[in-house]
């Protein structure tokens, strides 16, 4: 339970982080808060031989709006979004789930690049990344660009970053007047990883679910509306086209049941939103 | 661009319960060992290792946050507080005699980390509802008293940290 030896790089400038992400190859990790990479070196799932440390790296970890956008730096933290007031207003669906993600003991340090970066299907914030259909704001020093989170999200902690590639801001569009937010979630006690956790967004009869915990990555779909006759077996559907799986936590059938009752609680939650 | 080499030795200063203190150690080394084994701080204490039950809370820059999550070199120049920080054996805070009236420790493995999530959330929610007390102590695993003296405890502390507020 200690993580193997690496080098660590203590970067002042982004330009010094990006260049030793391509001098290391894909042996170096970006580190930011380390609420997830800390757990996998010391578990020795990951051990990569640099640390490229980059919360002293100024003014990395602004958030603004930007372009009808909250953009997020990649060393803001969780809890200092948390705190941002406004946040509600700007983005409820991202206010209303922040508190679930991990404690208040590891969102002081942790922040929301970090687990996206991560990918961990169970988590709150690839879940909400790709419900508000927000971007990864990715640089190398070849190029910078940017990622739909449909695109980003490959499979188990697996992403469509490139071994030289830092994330450097997610964009999440701030809430569409006259739309409707709900967010659940499942966990053993708060702040657990989710056995699953839902997120729903309608706006004028359309409605789009997004759900984590089940499959591989978080997966969005448009669903019928609450009215429908159609809901039940399209939320049903959904739960076995994400493969649910057996684990430690829950059965693969009763995370079928969950999806079909908790979906339908936030579509209902959403909808009641917006009437 | 200071770059610390794998395997050697490096020297991290920090302020420790107000006192500057150094410490030399690997890169690799997490900041719960530096603090109980090059300080010999062992107030602290190590649990789990990756996070989950919150034994080794400690404040860095007056915020609850894993020592165990943390490597000693990201905290050089930091402020750190530990439950050696909060009282002495005859001079007890406020909130650790709470938790002695109430029964709030049995086996006290995990009460320096709660001692110091509950330390930092009373100086910033002076007031705290039920619902904010259990959400905080969800980042701490108890085995032994079921919560319900420590929830006593915790609200004990609030009124007597107001009452002595007052006075």
């Amino acid at each position: 339970m200690k993580p193997a030896a690496f080098d660590y790089l203590r970067a002042a400038t982004q330009e010094e982080a990006l260049e030793a992400l391509a001098r290391a190859g894909g042996e170096a990790r970006i580190l930011a808060g380390g609420q997830s990479l800390l757990p996998m070196l010391n578990m020795r799932l990951a051990r990569p031989r640099v640390l490229v440390d980059i919360m002293r790296i100024p003014g990395l970890d602004g958030v603004a709006v930007e372009k009808g956008s909250l953009r997020i730096g990649a060393a803001a933290r969780q809890a200092a979004l948390l705190a941002r007031p406004g946040l509600a207003a700007e983005q409820p669906l991202l206010a209303e789930a922040m508190p679930w993600i991990g404690h208040a003991q590891t969102r002081s340090r942790g922040t929301l690049c970090g687990s996206i970066a991560h990918a961990d299907p169970s988590a709150e914030l690839p879940l909400l990344l790709l419900a508000l259909e927000g971007e990864v704001a990715l640089r190398s020093r070849r190029r910078a660009r940017r990622v739909a989170a449909q695109d980003f999200f490959t499979g188990l902690m697996s992403t469509a970053r490139e071994e030289d590639e830092m994330i450097e801001a997610i964009h999440i569009p701030l809430a569409h007047p006259g739309e409707g937010h709900a967010f659940a979630e499942i966990g053993r006690r708060h702040g657990d990883f989710a056995i699953i956790a839902c997120a729903a967004r309608v706006r004028e009869g359309a409605v789009r679910l997004a759900v984590g915990g089940v499959a591989d990555r978080p997966v969005a779909r448009a669903m019928p509306g609450l009215d429908s006759p159609e809901l039940d077996a399209a939320l049903e559907a959904l739960g076995w086209e994400l493969e649910a799986r057996d684990d430690l936590h829950a059965s693969a059938a009763y995370r079928r049941a969950m999806l079909r009752r908790l979906g339908r609680a936030v579509i209902a939650r959403a909808a009641a939103e917006v009437r | 661009m200071p770059l610390l080499p794998a395997g050697r030795r490096h020297r991290v200063a920090f302020i420790l319960n107000g006192v500057a203190v150094e410490a030399d150690c690997e890169p690799r080394a997490l900041l719960s060992d530096v603090l109980r084994h090059s300080l010999a701080a062992t107030g602290t204490h190590v649990g789990c290792e990756h996070g989950v039950c919150g034994a080794c809370t400690v404040q860095i820059d007056g915020v609850p946050a894993r020592a165990c999550l943390t490597l000693a070199v990201q905290v050089e120049g930091a402020a750190l507080r530990t439950v050696e920080g909060l009282g002495t054996p005859d001079r007890l805070s406020i909130l650790q005699q709470c938790f002695r009236e109430e029964h709030g420790l049995q086996c006290g493995f995990c009460t320096p980390g709660i001692l110091m999530s509950l330390d930092a959330l009373l100086r910033e929610n002076p007031s705290p509802s039920e619902q904010d007390l259990k959400e905080n102590l969800s980042g701490h695993l108890c085995r032994c008293t079921g919560y319900a003296p420590i929830l006593r405890a915790a609200r004990r502390a609030a009124e007597r940290l107001k009452d002595a507020e007052h006075a």
